[in-house]
């Protein structure tokens, strides 16, 4: 099916970094043991009035949306049948992977009572009409999606060559699931905002956001693709994939165009621009993820800088920091419950738990490309 | 059926009347189309005689079925049954009383329904409830010989009551410890819903049989649940939400009385579903803000005091609630600041890092070629 080679990188296993990643990863399991023994509250400073925490926010709404790479990419390389990416699917699908997994085991760890979690999936108690029941059978549908999705990897390296021929003939339902499951909830993730009404400040809060979550999702999973291709090359000593990227990133471009015309388009003809000159937290917040946005564009926009691997790593580290701002102010810096004074900082051990997630994501990223072949042969 | 149900119900309307019957038909957990049967049942000609006796009671049970409004008490003994004997309500007094019972029983033998209210005295032979010279034992024991149906209302005839707690100078039992050999149907409650007896009533003259009973004899319609399972504060429970003295916070703000010796989760009723008085919601003891007693269940009304705790039946409370107290959250420690720092400095530190070694690699590469992409 494919014309490009894959191979496993190789090479030892346990390195420092190796080991730094599963001693962060060794805390948090020990916290989340905690967790499970003596309830969020121990772990956690979630309250009723901020419910959500980043255990939510950064390790789902965020991960997600970093694994987003294969779904954007899939979507460059099936949809608009630009097969020049096709070397960059495997590995974009594999970020997909490991993000939308450790969401999917994430959520376990914030739902207050989780043993309850398996009501989600009886369908006569299913309730179509609300959003986080459509978030949720979307993302346990597509995990489920990009494990087959992936499959071929194992079955190569594996020598199940009759099995790859099998999976090949029907893939292409599985593609088509995976670039339309994260259209979705990606969206549905912004509507989950919507709901929450004038909690939410103007400044994020717009009948837009379904679009304005949908396409910063594509791309943030657009620039996470430079941002790996870059650090697998530094870390493990590979080719620059420059040009490749240079070209990506004038989809980067045109799409991070679109969400800003919204974004600031909406926030002006809501005529909310003046909150942003308030010179509180949330105006701050705001003036920053919009410099982000507008900074990390502004250095793709200079076609020099795009044959430039240095700023296009610093563009796609910029464009990634703002998707991330967007999601953190939407969700928490611009949230304000209504009754009474509420405050929400994480506490370090639930700062600590988002890291060794994040670890582990790495880690695993290590082992399967040096073992499994992920990333593109080089000639 | 219309003219003959018109003249059968006096000063009810004939609507009111059917949706009286469909009411008594959804007590009884039947459904609602035979309440047509029943409007037929209590309205035929044929009357069922019914024989009330009285043995050591305070008159609540009578009481409370005067406070019926569907249907009104009047029109039960009226143009339902015909109430043949009953000393709070009959016209009749001394000889003639006694005499038009016995005529009646006689006439009716085998055919009449024996309620009675009041528990009995065995003690000293029973002599401490007597009419007309003969002890209530006698007559209870009289009377069922020639019943169809033997129904016990209130908790005195269904167990004892109040006569029989401690130290029961009486010896008073409820009527089935009396006639052992028969099946006693029991009402119990102090005093019981008056729907519960007259759904019990209608049910017999519709269908000529009782309804089905528990293994205490009591209508599985109005008794076969807890009134802790249909308790309006049964969420407060389950929050840990407890009443700890009467006109505490907790008490005004109508959480769970169990705390204050609430025997909801003990007594076996339909109280919290049907209410009394016809007034609307709350309208039951626990509604109105005092704890259930238990008056229903043998061995809890009148025996344990009210103050003490209820045995749960099902789930006890947990020994840890949720905070009722809300936490309002504390804003960033010391800590979490240094660690959110921390964070975000690695993060942009790397990010340097690399971009000044990305310089260097670019730079090493320039030389050969920098594209490794492979266009199609």
């Amino acid at each position: 099916m494919s014309a490009h080679a894959h191979a496993p990188v190789g090479g030892r296993l346990v390195t420092a970094p190796f080991l730094v990643l599963a001693f962060l990863a060794a805390i948090a399991l020990a916290l989340l043991a905690g967790r499970f023994v003596y309830g969020l509250g121990a772990v956690t400073n979630l309250n009723d009035g901020y419910p959500w925490g980043i255990w939510v926010i950064i390790d789902i709404v965020i991960g997600t949306a970093f694994g987003c790479a294969g779904y954007a990419v899939s979507l460059i390389v099936y949809i608009l049948n630009r097969g020049e990416y096709h070397p960059i699917v495997r590995s974009a699908v594999m970020a997909s992977l490991f993000g939308y997994t450790l969401a999917g085991i994430a959520v376990m760890f914030d739902l207050g009572r989780y043993w309850n979690f398996y009501n989600l999936f009886l369908p006569w108690y299913a309730q179509p009409n609300s959003v986080m029941w459509e978030i949720a059978l979307c993302v346990a549908g597509y995990i489920t999606v990009l494990w087959i999705e992936f499959a071929p990897t194992f079955l190569e390296r594996f020598g199940l060559h009759n099995a790859r021929e099998k999976l090949s003939r029907v893939l292409f339902i599985i593609i088509a699931l995976g670039v339309l499951l994260p259209t979705m909830h990606q969206s549905s993730l912004g509507t989950a905002i919507v709901i929450l009404g004038h909690k939410v400040s103007p400044l994020w809060q717009t009948q837009f956001l379904p679009l304005l979550y949908l396409s910063s999702a594509i791309l943030m999973g657009l620039a996470l693709v430079p941002f790996e291709s870059v650090l697998s090359a530094l870390g493990l000593r590979r080719q620059l994939e420059t040009g490749l990227m240079g070209r990506l990133n004038r989809v980067i471009l045109a799409v991070g165009a679109i969400f800003l015309a919204v974004r600031l388009g909406d926030l002006l003809f809501r005529g909310a621009l003046g909150h942003a000159l308030a010179g509180d937290l949330q105006a701050n917040m705001f003036l920053l993820e919009s410099a982000l946005f507008i900074g990390g564009l502004a250095l793709l926009a200079r076609q020099q800088a795009r044959r430039s691997a240095r700023a296009q790593f610093v563009a796609a580290v910029t464009l990634l920091m703002a998707g991330i701002l967007f999601r953190i102010n939407s969700y928490l810096v611009g949230y304000e419950p209504v009754n009474g004074t509420w405050h929400y900082f994480p506490s370090v051990p639930e700062m600590l738990v988002t890291v060794g997630i994040f670890s582990i994501e790495i880690l695993l990223y290590l082992v399967f490309v040096k073992k499994l072949p992920v990333l593109a042969k080089h000639a | 059926m219309d003219g003959e149900l018109n003249s059968g119900i006096g000063g009810v309307s004939r609507r009111e009347f059917i949706q009286f019957c469909t009411g008594v038909a959804a007590t009884l957990g039947l459904s609602p189309a035979l309440g047509v049967r029943i409007a037929e049942a209590a309205t035929a000609p044929g009357r069922p005689p019914v024989v009330w006796l009285s043995a050591q009671e305070c008159t609540g049970c009578t009481e409370s079925l005067l406070r019926s409004t569907h249907p009104t008490l009047e029109h039960l003994i009226l143009e339902a049954i015909s109430l043949d004997y009953n000393e709070t309500l009959q016209a009749a007094a001394g000889h003639q009383a006694e005499a038009a019972r016995h005529a009646s029983m006689k006439a009716n033998h085998g055919s009449y329904v024996l309620v009675v209210d009041g528990s009995i005295p065995t003690k000293d032979g029973g002599i401490y409830c007597k009419v007309a010279n003969r002890t209530m034992q006698e007559h209870v024991v009289e009377a069922a010989a020639g019943a169809a149906a033997i129904i016990a209302i209130g908790s005195c005839a269904s167990w004892g009551g109040i006569p029989s707690s401690g130290p029961n100078p009486t010896g008073a039992v409820g009527v089935q410890k009396i006639l052992t050999d028969k099946t006693v149907l029991n009402i119990p409650g102090c005093p019981p819903n008056p729907y519960n007896f007259l759904a019990t009533v209608l049910h017999f003259i519709t269908f000529g049989k009782l309804p089905e009973l528990d293994h205490k004899n009591r209508p599985k319609f109005a008794y076969s649940r807890l009134i802790h399972e249909n308790c309006e504060r049964r969420p407060h429970f389950d929050a840990g939400r407890f009443a700890l003295e009467f006109g505490d916070e907790g008490h005004r703000q109508g959480w769970c009385l169990y705390k204050i010796g609430c025997k909801g989760p003990e007594t076996y009723a339909n109280c919290p579903t049907i209410l009394f008085g016809d007034v609307g919601p709350g309208a039951w003891p626990v509604g109105t803000g005092h704890p259930c007693f238990g008056c229903t269940e043998e061995g809890v009304g009148f025996t344990k005091p009210i103050h003490a705790l209820a045995e749960l039946k099902t789930v006890s409370p947990p020994t840890a609630f949720a905070r009722i107290a809300e936490d309002k959250g504390q804003g960033i420690t010391p800590g979490a600041a240094a660690l959110a720092a921390g964070l975000g400095g690695a993060a942009i530190g790397a990010g340097a890092v690399f971009a000044s070694r990305l310089g260097k690699a670019e730079q090493a590469e320039s030389g050969e070629h920098a594209d490794s992409g492979n266009p199609e």
